[in-house]
């Protein structure tokens, strides 16, 4: 299990904004079960770094690896989930009509939606279109379209942005579970996060001068 | 092979509670054909002469007014960046999203152009031509446009770049389809001018969601 357990590994990396360096040899190591958190003013290169795992963005030195081997595959993609400041639902659909699109562009782990929409206590809500929810239910059914897919690594860009205080908790606990199942998270937050039994290694990101 | 219908079920959907997006190029295709005689005058056998051409020229910019919608939304609130993530092929989502597409703004253009065929005059042996070349012809435009419309969405004001980029590329299925229906309404064979299009049209299946599917990954970063 130990060799072919999933492992990110960024060596290196460097990004360049407008001719500002954001980072430079940046490297880390990410194994089953952990979190690595990105911290750093706003404009320091969090959400760039983020890109750059995601593959929307070529690093402008170093590489990212997945198992060892280039991002760019669709192994990767398989394995990877990535909720960013956009939701990615389509306000003209229902709840669960975007869901199943989720569940048909990834892979279905088994959790049925309504279960995942109970879990992110959006039960009841199948049928309501998108447009009428508020920013933090739509936050909640990111999450939920995370647990419907099998999906080893997400990616979260400021998960707990418009999430009220049991939605901050709930994220949490969610998190927590998906590392103890051998899952890893990649996020940034400028708010503490409190994870319980999980490794979390933190890379702080200041702006170079 | 599932995520491509789901997409094409997503699109067809979408388009059915936002109905704008259907008519606007429909109402356009029909507002600018009904124009012309009221523009050229009671000249029976003139509007004859000129239908093929107007018909078409008006089908290609109804196809190009449609094309922004393609993948602005999409791209607008992230949707996007979730086919770009999918596994699956980009490629093959792109021809599901293109196929969706051509379904709620290029068929209802070959469905009422026979009306509107008749309205210029054409004989029902030319309508017939007509509707082959509309057929074989608008897919192209959509998966050309596609190209196109991937190139630009990342930019906010595209549209100009994007009517310089695609337009050549129109000109090859403009040229052969008017021609068809000219020769039909001779009383010519059309053959040659039919397979023509209908090569374009597998080659543009074929090789057009490649390079729409690269644009948009580049879009992305």
């Amino acid at each position: 299990m130990n060799s072919l357990s999933p492992l990110l590994q960024g060596f290196g990396l460097a990004c360049i904004r407008d001719d500002r360096s954001l980072f430079s040899e940046l490297s880390f190591l990410l194994g089953s079960g952990e979190v690595l958190l990105l911290e750093g003013e706003n404009g320091s290169g969090k959400t760039s770094l983020l890109r750059i795992l995601c593959g929307f963005r070529e690093p402008d030195a170093g590489q990212v690896s997945w198992c060892g081997a280039a991002i760019s595959s669709s192994e990767y993609r398989a394995n990877m989930a990535f909720v960013g400041h956009l939701d990615g639902v389509k306000k003209e659909l229902t709840v669960l009509e975007n869901l199943r699109v989720a569940v048909a562009l990834g892979q279905a782990n088994g959790c049925s939606l309504d279960e995942a929409l109970a879990r992110v206590t959006l039960a009841g809500y199948q049928d309501v279109l998108i447009s009428a929810l508020s920013a933090g239910q739509k936050r909640r059914l990111s999450l939920a379209r995370l647990l419907v897919t099998a999906k080893c690594l997400w990616i979260l860009d400021e998960p707990f942005t418009s999430l009220d205080k049991q939605g901050i908790q709930l994220t949490e606990q969610l998190m927590s579970e998906h590392c103890a199942q051998g899952g890893m998270i990649v996020l940034t937050s400028h708010h503490p996060i409190q994870l319980t039994n999980v490794a979390v290694q933190r890379i702080s990101l200041s702006p170079c001068l | 092979m599932y995520a491509f219908f789901a997409i094409v079920r997503r699109d067809l959907r979408l388009a059915l509670r936002k109905r704008s997006e259907i008519i606007n190029p429909l109402l356009f295709f029909v507002l600018v054909i009904t124009l012309f005689p009221l523009g050229v005058g009671a000249k029976p056998v003139l509007l004859q002469a000129i239908a093929p051409g107007i018909i078409w020229v008006s089908a290609l910019l109804a196809a190009m007014l449609s094309l922004d919608s393609l993948f602005r939304s999409d791209f607008d609130d992230g949707a996007l960046e979730q086919l770009v993530l999918s596994p699956q092929p980009l490629s093959v989502l792109v021809l599901g999203k293109v196929l969706a597409h051509w379904l709620v703004t290029g068929l209802p253009l070959v469905m009422i152009a026979p009306l509107l065929a008749i309205l210029l005059g054409l004989s029902a042996k030319t309508i017939s031509i007509l509707l082959i070349t509309l057929l074989l012809g608008t897919p192209v435009l959509s998966l050309i446009g596609a190209i196109g419309v991937a190139l630009t969405v990342g930019l906010r004001r595209g549209g100009m770049i994007l009517s310089l980029l695609v337009l050549p590329l129109y000109v090859p299925v403009l040229i052969f389809a008017a021609n068809a229906v000219e020769m039909a309404q001779l009383g010519l064979p059309v053959m040659a001018q039919v397979n023509m299009l209908a090569a374009i049209l597998m080659l543009a299946c074929v090789l057009a969601p490649w390079p729409t599917a690269a644009a948009l990954k580049m879009s992305m970063s």
